[in-house]
């Protein structure tokens, strides 16, 4: 089919000539008869058009017939959040259909459904998310939608894919005010957790270090100056003091920046015996960095966003032991380190120790509710997600209130592999350990 | 003293950004909205020499910038040419090749996202501390400044000690002054865009050693490099590299005296006070 139509192209292109030819003669010389097997070319040339817009409609009218389940997807593919919506992101819903029509299809009732992905680029921007979401419900029309990428888009997408009753599964975001917003928003699912879960893990896994008599009392607090790093160092700031820490050194800085020298050595100065980042991915590798090169020997050393990333591990090998860092998971499972396989082979790249699953569990959800309503009813499946059980790569797993019970908050680098170390409602925590010097 | 290495260093770093868009600019009048992108390309390249070839991107730098010579002069003849021929003014010329930059911007971007993707990449080189005065600093950014250094003197010998130089910034100076004592200004603009673009790779390239990059970061570069070519005067190299070292000297003092979170501000400030004060640059002389 492909090869008429370029041979027909190349064949009008000729036509198209011979048509020139003819028209610049009767421009010159008056209205000319048109030479011998010129008409014959040209009529030739109309009628194999007729007929590959035969063809096309042909085949547009087969791939009708066959109905598949529409998703629609939002996300990054430009601008600054492309990093992170490339590494946990958009390999997830590469997976997740490969997988899904693999088998034939999501089942509804007594037929299997394919899945036909419909993506857009939100260029990194709410606006532009909500323009997508619109276009998805409106346009083109489709089942189903899957949850932006990052917090701040989930929030400002959401009245809209609550218009037109979808259901938001956030696998990509968290909150502190969650119980507000699912009350307004009842359609929406939160399965990274709170913000103030994730700063409660790393103050409670700093305190059992403490108690454990492997750390001092000393801990210094660096953020990005960015949405994320505020809520987090909102929860975390009253959460150290009731741990009783002492904040020795508390700083922000711009996000984007990677030149974070001052704010080592600043902890240095103030002698601290734990460091805490809540950092993005860039930054988090600038951190990791500068620390090892000015010697930042703490015997607790955490960073965020990024540090659960396969990547970490592989740019700082034997460094990275004994780091502890946002996210974590039970890396023996099972379910997990066949998820991880699959993800390697389908995608070519690895999953990180956070998020990736996470992604991959949300649609693993949306799709048994499916299969349990048997219909694409939006209402129905809503109500699903919200009372069932599912089983995933991230275990069994089931929404108290919209919000899922079992979420990982820190987790520690050992061999090359990120341990869960904290979490809550979580099998298979490893105890922390204190880190050993930069070797 | 500390802050005040540090900053050198990170003022390096800027001096290296800047310098190929001063020369890009104050030549060949160009405002090249796709520098940074010309520098993550760069980035890339040294990436991929370091991790497939494994070819030291010091190395790598004397490839990388012959390349990219050739590939800008080839947009200056093919894109940028055309503008030039056709602009009656020089407001004229700067109003489309920024347009027309803007847009390459997005095509060397989108070129970059499809073949690399949307991913963070790093890669660990000469990550290892050096002490100087008995602080330690990394070794890669003091490798990539005296390479900086190195890259500049060799700029600066070019541009103040040979005859090509001297008509490069007499082209600079003024374009139509320039042609009266026989400088073929078209053809100095072009080469001053290849060399600003050369440069503008070498910055890259050594960048790459210490920074964590993608395909999308180019924007932040081009501001960095704007805010220290203005500040510097433009088209005047040294001025450029002045602005660069005060503005890392700068950032460091108030991240590390007062808060990591003002840097920007900083940057900003010091941006308002030399428009305010000294329009022209920081060595710029007023214009008649």
């Amino acid at each position: 089919m492909r090869l008429a139509i370029v041979f027909e192209i190349n064949n009008n292109i000729e036509n198209i000539k011979t048509f020139r030819n003819w028209r610049r003669r009767t421009v010159d010389h008056g209205v000319q008869p048109m030479k011998a097997g010129e008409d014959l070319m040209l009529r030739r040339t109309f009628n194999s058009l007729m007929v590959s817009v035969a063809l096309f409609s042909l085949g547009a009218g087969a791939a009708m017939a066959e109905e598949t389940l529409k998703i629609g997807v939002s996300a990054s593919k430009t601008g600054p959040l492309t990093a992170g919506a490339t590494a946990v992101y958009w390999p997830n819903m590469q997976l997740w259909v490969h997988d899904v029509n693999q088998k034939g299809g999501i089942k509804i009732g007594e037929k299997r459904l394919k899945v036909e992905l419909v993506e857009y680029d939100d260029k990194s921007g709410p606006e532009e998310a909500v323009k997508n979401i619109q276009r998805l419900a409106t346009v083109d029309k489709v089942d189903f939608i899957v949850a932006p990428y990052t917090t701040g888009i989930n929030l400002a997408a959401a009245p809209l894919i609550a218009r037109y009753g979808y259901p938001q599964l956030i696998a990509t975001g968290n909150a502190n005010e969650l119980e507000t917003f699912v009350k307004r928003w009842p359609n929406s699912f939160w399965l990274l957790g709170k913000a103030s879960d994730l700063s409660s893990g790393i103050v409670g896994t700093l305190k059992t270090l403490r108690d454990k008599g492997q750390i001092g009392n000393k801990v210094a607090l660096a953020h990005v100056g960015e949405a994320f790093g505020l809520e987090m160092i909102q929860s975390a700031r009253p959460a150290f003091k009731t741990a009783g820490f002492d904040v020795v050194y508390e700083t922000s800085y711009p996000i984007g920046t990677q030149d974070l020298a001052p704010i080592i050595s600043g902890a240095k100065a103030a002698k601290a015996d734990a460091f805490v980042a809540f950092s993005y991915p860039p930054d988090t590798f600038a951190l990791t960095e500068q620390a090892q090169i000015q010697g930042l020997n703490v015997d607790a050393f955490y960073v965020g966003v990024g540090g659960a990333l396969s990547g970490y591990a592989k740019r700082f090998a034997k460094q990275a032991e004994g780091v502890l860092a946002m996210g974590g998971i039970n890396p023996a499972d099972r379910a997990y380190k066949d998820y991880r396989e699959r993800h390697k082979q389908v995608t070519g790249q690895e999953p990180d120790y956070w998020a990736s699953p996470v992604v991959y569990a949300s649609l693993q959800m949306l799709e048994q509710a499916i299969e349990k309503v048997g219909s694409k009813d939006r209402a129905a499946v809503t109500k699903a997600i919200s009372t069932g059980t599912f089983d995933t790569v991230i275990g069994k797993v089931s929404f108290n209130n919209n919000i899922l019970g079992r979420v990982w908050t820190v987790g520690q680098w050992s061999n090359g592999v990120l341990q869960g170390v904290n979490g809550l409602g979580v099998d298979g925590a490893n105890a922390p350990v204190k880190k050993p010097a930069w070797n | 003293m500390q802050i005040l290495v540090t900053g050198l260093l990170l003022g390096g770093t800027y001096a290296l950004i800047a310098l190929g868009l001063t020369l890009q600019y104050g030549v060949a009048r160009i405002m090249n909205l796709a520098n940074g992108e010309t520098l993550v390309a760069a980035c890339f390249v040294a990436f991929w020499l370091f991790t497939v070839v494994e070819v030291n991107p010091l190395i790598g730098m004397l490839a990388i910038a012959p390349i990219a010579l050739a590939l800008n002069w080839l947009i200056y003849a093919g894109l940028m040419q055309p503008l030039v021929r056709r602009a009656k003014n020089r407001g004229m010329l700067e109003v489309d090749t920024i347009l027309a930059t803007f847009g390459l911007l997005f095509l060397f971007q989108g070129l970059m996202l499809l073949g690399f993707g949307g991913g963070y990449f790093s890669y660990k080189f000469l990550a290892e501390p050096f002490l100087i005065l008995g602080d330690s600093y990394g070794l890669n950014r003091v490798v990539a400044f005296i390479a900086a250094a190195s890259v500049a003197a060799l700029l600066y010998l070019f541009l103040y000690c040979t005859r090509y130089g001297t008509a490069i910034r007499a082209v600079a100076v003024d374009p139509t002054s320039a042609q009266l004592v026989a400088i073929d200004v078209p053809r100095m603009a072009g080469f001053a865009f290849a060399l600003g673009g050369a440069l503008t790779a070498c910055g890259g390239t050594l960048l790459s050693t210490f920074y964590t990059f993608n395909a999308s970061m180019g924007v932040i570069f081009t501001m960095k490099a704007l805010i220290i070519v203005i500040m510097g005067g433009v088209g005047d190299v040294r001025g450029a590299t002045i602005a660069a070292l005060i503005l890392g000297v700068a950032e460091t003092t108030v991240a590390s005296l007062i808060d990591p979170g003002l840097t920007l501000a900083t940057n900003y400030a010091l941006f308002i006070l030399v428009l305010l004060f000294r329009p022209q640059g920081i060595l710029g002389r007023a214009s008649a």
